[in-house]
């Protein structure tokens, strides 16, 4: 005789797993008696921060002075007849973008896939939310809104036709840093003029846009930099060896500042007499310098990560020492120390605000000359506030872009 | 045959000869290279009227310096003198900053293992902030925050023992004539207390007693402790006989402070994240025994985990630590006299650019060596002991 269960089994997850927002209340904030405390004591000072913060924001902050430097914190004093010029400097960089990011994407479906399109789809409405508090809050032009607009959507355009293109010539990839590099030299040229151009005196660049310039040329010129000295470094020739440590002890042993105290005041100490670099220049000298010989110490790091068997295998392939290094060691190392890597474009992205110490006018230094003007004087928390959320953005998103970097190069690697 | 093809390898391909060749041609690049800057250093300080010597130190340093920890006074005083508050100056903040740091982070790593959702969350925000804008940025805000604080006369009064106004904060101080017996006493007690918990665990592990009258014992130094700290110091809170002043009391200026708290605060979120990574990195086994066995959660972290984090945390942790003392220059920014605002101003009084710059960058570099020589010992302590 067999019985046959004909009841359903219960389906639901055992107690401990069911979650109502009640058990999860009492799970996550009143598990004990001392959680109980802190979470009434955090609820407690958030509310009298957040009361505090909305009074203060609503009622006491005079937020006129964002909106009527807004050129002033983006652009610094850069001559208003030649705004095209930065307009067409964020189109290349656009274009550029967007072809890399359809390149890149050549091969994988997921771009303008439902979820990706969902995904620009709420991008899209975020940006349109954006620009409509813009609009709301901010008196920018009618002009530079459709500008903005165009941006973005030129951004999707450019990215649909890289990716059409590179499915039919694959060796686009092979070309974009090139693209990248040439780039450089245009967006220098479109920013000091010459040949045609009018020319615009760095001492007129400012704002936003000289920290991203100077976080960029540094970023770009103190990763080979880095490289070498690691290589240096890592060298079995015992002069070189100690000769970059010695470069790599002394830098990190002393504060930025002195570095760029030393480019700005000592640097034409040291050359001939006639030759007066450019501020802008010697503040570069300063912070590739820096920030060199920190990267130098992270790429190490992914240079000891590597066995020796990787290199000793190239050289049984008959690689000599460069090719072993440029094909086989770098790229594995490099790859493993992403992360710090970004960490420390962070850094130098964050310590670029130094430069205001020294006297130049990037977005640090601009606010603090806004401040120093007497019709906004006292108005520091509204400039520091503004001008943070934009630090914040940018080192926030560098962080993200990194963390995403790492899980994709670990996905390849398993 | 081989005896007439073993001809010997050119030169120019071998590759021993090239690794002396280039390092040669290095060290003579480098020489040239220092010797076209020394040459051009040493035309340039002439055509400046500027020599290269060290005697501008003895020269009397007519500025003022807002705060000093050593009496210095501007009228009389060196430059060496001026140039010793400065370091002195950057030594308080190091150190008050490397304990303050220190707590923060270790508290804000430690919370985001708490089975507090709230407390969780709050500390990867302050973490997502903190690290994500600018030092310099956080102390002027911190500086503008406590420039706005009221004049003396308006000082706001926290229960008559702590006032803040835009002099400082002021916060009770030991006063007690005899301070230094009553801080002697306090080591003797805490020796005392160590030496009777040792015997305790002692006698509880050999001999299976209960420990109860040492533990009551130990109860009463820890007692006897406290009532040296509350009444033996003879704290004496900021007093204001009239609007307008403030006597006694221990008087953090709002330089000082404003520095400190963004040191601090910065510091503390990279540490937070070494903390947490250190503590991710103990494995979970080790969790779940200590769970078996019956301990709680805190005690779990505290005696099982934490110890074994530390081995992780403690080389990134001494970086973090000269990274602070390194962005302690930056007091520039808020006005802080420390060593590198004080030599800054000396550079400008003087023209002695080169003499001052090496004067700061020896001392920093001098400073961060006693660091990691501490932190490396302290190092040395918690590696794991393999016989």
């Amino acid at each position: 005789m067999t019985t046959v269960n004909t009841q359903k089994p219960d389906l639901s997850p055992p107690p401990a797993t069911q979650t109502n927002p009640l058990t999860w209340l009492q799970k996550n904030l009143f598990s004990t008696w001392y959680n109980s405390l802190i979470t009434l004591t955090i609820f407690a000072v958030f509310f009298q921060f957040f009361k505090g913060f909305l009074t203060w924001a609503t009622t006491q902050a005079k937020w006129t002075v964002i909106p009527a430097n807004l050129s002033l914190f983006f652009v610094g004093r850069f001559p208003k007849d030649e705004y095209w010029r930065l307009w067409l400097i964020l189109a290349v960089i656009i274009f550029l973008s967007g072809l890399t990011w359809g390149t890149l994407a050549r091969n994988s479906p997921k771009l303008f896939s439902i979820n990706s399109l969902i995904g620009l789809t709420v991008t899209g409405l975020v940006i349109l939310t954006i620009t409509g508090l813009i609009v709301v809050l901010l008196p920018i032009s009618i002009t530079y809104r459709l500008l903005l607009l165009a941006m973005v959507v030129f951004l999707v355009v450019t990215a649909w036709v890289g990716k059409q293109v590179a499915k039919k010539t694959p060796n686009l990839v092979n070309w974009l840093p090139l693209a990248w590099f040439l780039s450089f030299f245009i967006v220098l040229w479109l920013m000091t003029g010459g040949l045609i151009l009018d020319n615009v005196s760095t001492n007129d660049w400012g704002g936003l846009l000289l920290t991203v310039y100077m976080a960029v040329v540094g970023i770009v010129l103190s990763l080979p930099f880095g490289i070498l000295l690691a290589l240096g470094r890592q060298s079995t020739l015992p002069v070189i060896c100690w000769l970059c440590r010695l470069y790599i002890e002394i830098i990190r042993g002393v504060p930025l500042i002195t570095i760029l105290f030393m480019g700005q005041v000592m640097l034409p100490f040291f050359l001939p007499a006639d030759w007066r670099p450019d501020r802008v220049l010697r503040a570069i000298v300063g912070l590739t310098m820096f920030s060199a010989a920190y990267l130098a110490e992270n790429v190490r790091g992914g240079l000891q990560s590597i066995p020796r068997g990787q290199s000793e295998a190239a050289k049984a392939l008959g690689l000599n020492t460069p090719l072993t290094l440029i094909l086989i060691v770098l790229p594995q190392a490099i790859k493993s120390v992403i992360p710090a890597i970004v960490g420390q474009f962070i850094g130098l992205f964050q310590d670029t605000t130094l430069l205001a110490i020294v006297g130049l006018v990037e977005l640090l230094g601009i606010s603090r000359s806004i401040l120093a003007n007497p019709r906004y004087i006292g108005r520091y928390a509204e400039v520091y506030l503004f001008i943070g959320v934009i630090y914040w953005l940018i080192c926030f998103a560098m962080s993200q872009g990194s963390k995403r970097l790492e899980r994709q190069l670990n996905i390849e690697r398993n | 045959m081989m005896t007439d093809q073993e001809q010997k390898i050119p030169l120019w391909r071998d590759d021993r000869f090239w690794r002396i060749a280039g390092q040669v041609i290095v060290v003579i690049g480098v020489i040239a290279f220092f010797g076209i800057l020394g040459s051009n250093l040493v035309r340039n300080l002439q055509q400046a009227g500027i020599g290269f010597s060290f005697e501008f130190l003895g020269n009397n340093a007519s500025f003022a310096i807002s705060e000093s920890v050593i009496p210095y006074n501007p009228s009389l005083d060196s430059y060496s003198r001026v140039l010793m508050a400065g370091l002195l100056n950057t030594l308080r903040i190091a150190i008050s900053g490397i304990i303050l740091t220190t707590i923060v982070g270790i508290f804000a790593g430690i919370a985001q293992f708490s089975d507090n959702w709230l407390l969780r969350k709050l500390s990867v925000i302050y973490i997502e902030i903190v690290r994500n804008t600018p030092l310099l940025l956080q102390l002027l805000f911190w500086y503008a925050m406590f420039l706005q604080l009221p004049s003396v006369e308006e000082k706001f009064d926290l229960a008559g023992i702590i006032f803040l106004s835009k002099r400082g904060i002021n916060l009770p101080f030991p006063a007690s004539p005899q301070i230094w017996l009553w801080l002697a006493a306090l080591v003797v007690t805490a020796i005392a207390a160590f030496f009777l918990w040792q015997w305790r665990t002692k006698i509880i592990v050999e001999q299976g007693q209960s420990g109860q009258p040492q533990l009551i014992t130990l109860w009463l130094t820890v007692i006897t402790a406290i009532l040296i700290i509350v009444f033996g110091f003879g704290w004496q809170a900021p007093q204001s006989p009239e609007p307008g002043t403030i006597e006694t009391g221990l008087r953090l200026s709002i330089e000082f402070t404003s520095l400190l708290m963004g040191l601090v605060f910065y510091t503390g979120a990279f540490i937070a994240e070494i903390v947490r990574a250190g503590i991710q990195s103990v494995p979970k086994g080790q969790w779940e025994a200590a769970r078996s066995l019956g301990l709680k959660s805190g005690l779990v972290m505290r005696l099982v985990v934490f110890p074994q984090a530390l081995r992780v945390i403690i080389p990134p942790l001494n970086s973090q630590y000269l990274n602070l003392v390194k962005n302690s220059s930056l007091a520039i920014a808020v006005a802080y006299p420390d060593l590198y605002n004080v030599a800054n101003t000396t550079f400008n009084q003087t023209g002695r650019v080169i003499q001052v710059i090496l004067i700061i960058m020896i001392t920093y570099l001098l400073l961060n060596l006693i660091i990691s020589l501490l932190m490396n010992l302290l190092n040395i302590s918690v590696q794991l002991k393999e016989r």
